[in-house]
């Protein structure tokens, strides 16, 4: 699959579920796993890191 | 039937590696996205089993829990624990109350209360957000001129950056100490070792294993009952003056790092603690 930023491939994991992120090893652009369903898998914008974030 | 759910709304290290302990132990567990969730708040849901939190917001977090909590769902940690930890002036006096070391702090409550209780107290100081996280915003006052801009450019930020909370700079080794707790055990520590006076693991601090002392535990105890917690991250100092000081109880801690190096099965033993919890 190829990055809808930049079309660099995307290294997804196998075992990738829905919610992770991934992110372009070229453009840095972050993308959370939408959908999946065995190989067809789409991908949304992920959420920027919010101000309340983090622990 | 759901045993556990994992209420999340970033799958990082931490939740798959709790979903793959879940599959290894044969718990049902339910991954629930907080982002797609809509709680009917005059009906009790069914099917969650016990939750454990793991949203990354902050506000996400605190909310979820609220609602699940009141609407009789077991929720880990409670909301109790949330709000307390979730502050560092509401955890800095429930550690004075039970009795658990921690840095001294003032608040104050306007940019020039605060300048004067420098200029009264001396520098430097460390101003913390009180709500907030990964070492965001925290800014070190090594004097008049620093102290006065940076709290200044807080007074055109959102109010809770204008409670001023000062905490005393604590002289230590460049390292602080990220203490698991599981119940009341402190099932792995770190040593989280940086060059910056930042410790954080998200600025690029490094990880080593972390020899557990008694006095560590039962301080992490005191400090983990203080807020009310069930499975938390204590962070400790080692200050030279005053030996361990607990600065921080982590509500939803991450343990990637801790798993890492400590080589300790973190998300099972999570697991195994939110099974025997009452419901």
């Amino acid at each position: 699959m190829n990055c809808p930023e930049c079309d660099a491939k995307l290294n997804i994991p196998e075992d990738a579920s829905v919610g992770e992120i991934i992110s372009c090893p070229d453009c840095g652009a972050d993308f959370e796993i939408s959908k999946k369903e065995g190989s067809n898998i789409e991908l949304k914008q992920a959420e920027t890191v919010g101000e309340d974030w983090g622990e | 039937m759901t045993d556990v759910t994992i209420l999340y709304d970033s799958i990082r290290w931490e939740e798959k590696s709790l979903l793959e302990a879940g599959k290894k132990k044969n718990i049902n567990i339910q991954m629930v996205d907080c982002k797609k969730l809509a709680l009917d708040l005059e009906k009790k849901p069914e099917d969650y089993g016990v939750v454990i939190q793991r949203c990354v917001s902050y506000y996400r977090n605190l909310h979820a829990t609220a609602a699940l909590e009141g609407l009789g769902v077991k929720v880990i940690n409670c909301l109790n624990t949330g709000v307390f930890a979730g502050n560092k002036l509401f955890t800095h006096m429930l550690l004075k109350k039970f009795g658990v070391p921690t840095p001294d702090a003032t608040v104050a409550f306007s940019k020039d209360a605060a300048l004067e209780a420098l200029e009264t107290n001396g520098y430097p100081k460390v101003i913390k957000p009180t709500v907030g996280s990964w070492g965001r915003l925290i800014s070190k006052l090594n004097d008049k001129e620093s102290a006065e801009g940076i709290i200044e450019s807080r007074e055109t930020m959102y109010p809770i950056y204008q409670i001023h909370y000062l905490e005393e700079f604590v002289k230590r080794p460049p390292r602080d100490i990220r203490a698991i707790m599981v119940g009341d055990k402190i099932v792995a520590a770190i040593y989280r070792n940086s060059e910056h006076w930042k410790t954080n693991m998200s600025l690029g601090g490094t990880a080593e294993p972390c020899k557990v002392t008694q006095e560590m535990e039962e301080m992490c105890i005191k400090a983990k009952n203080a807020v009310q917690g069930d499975i938390v991250g204590v962070d400790l100092m080692e200050s030279e003056e005053k030996g361990l000081v607990v600065h921080e109880v982590n509500n939803t801690t991450e343990y990637k790092n801790t798993v890492r190096v400590c080589g300790v099965d973190i998300p099972s033993l999570m697991l195994d603690y939110a099974l025997k919890v009452e419901r």
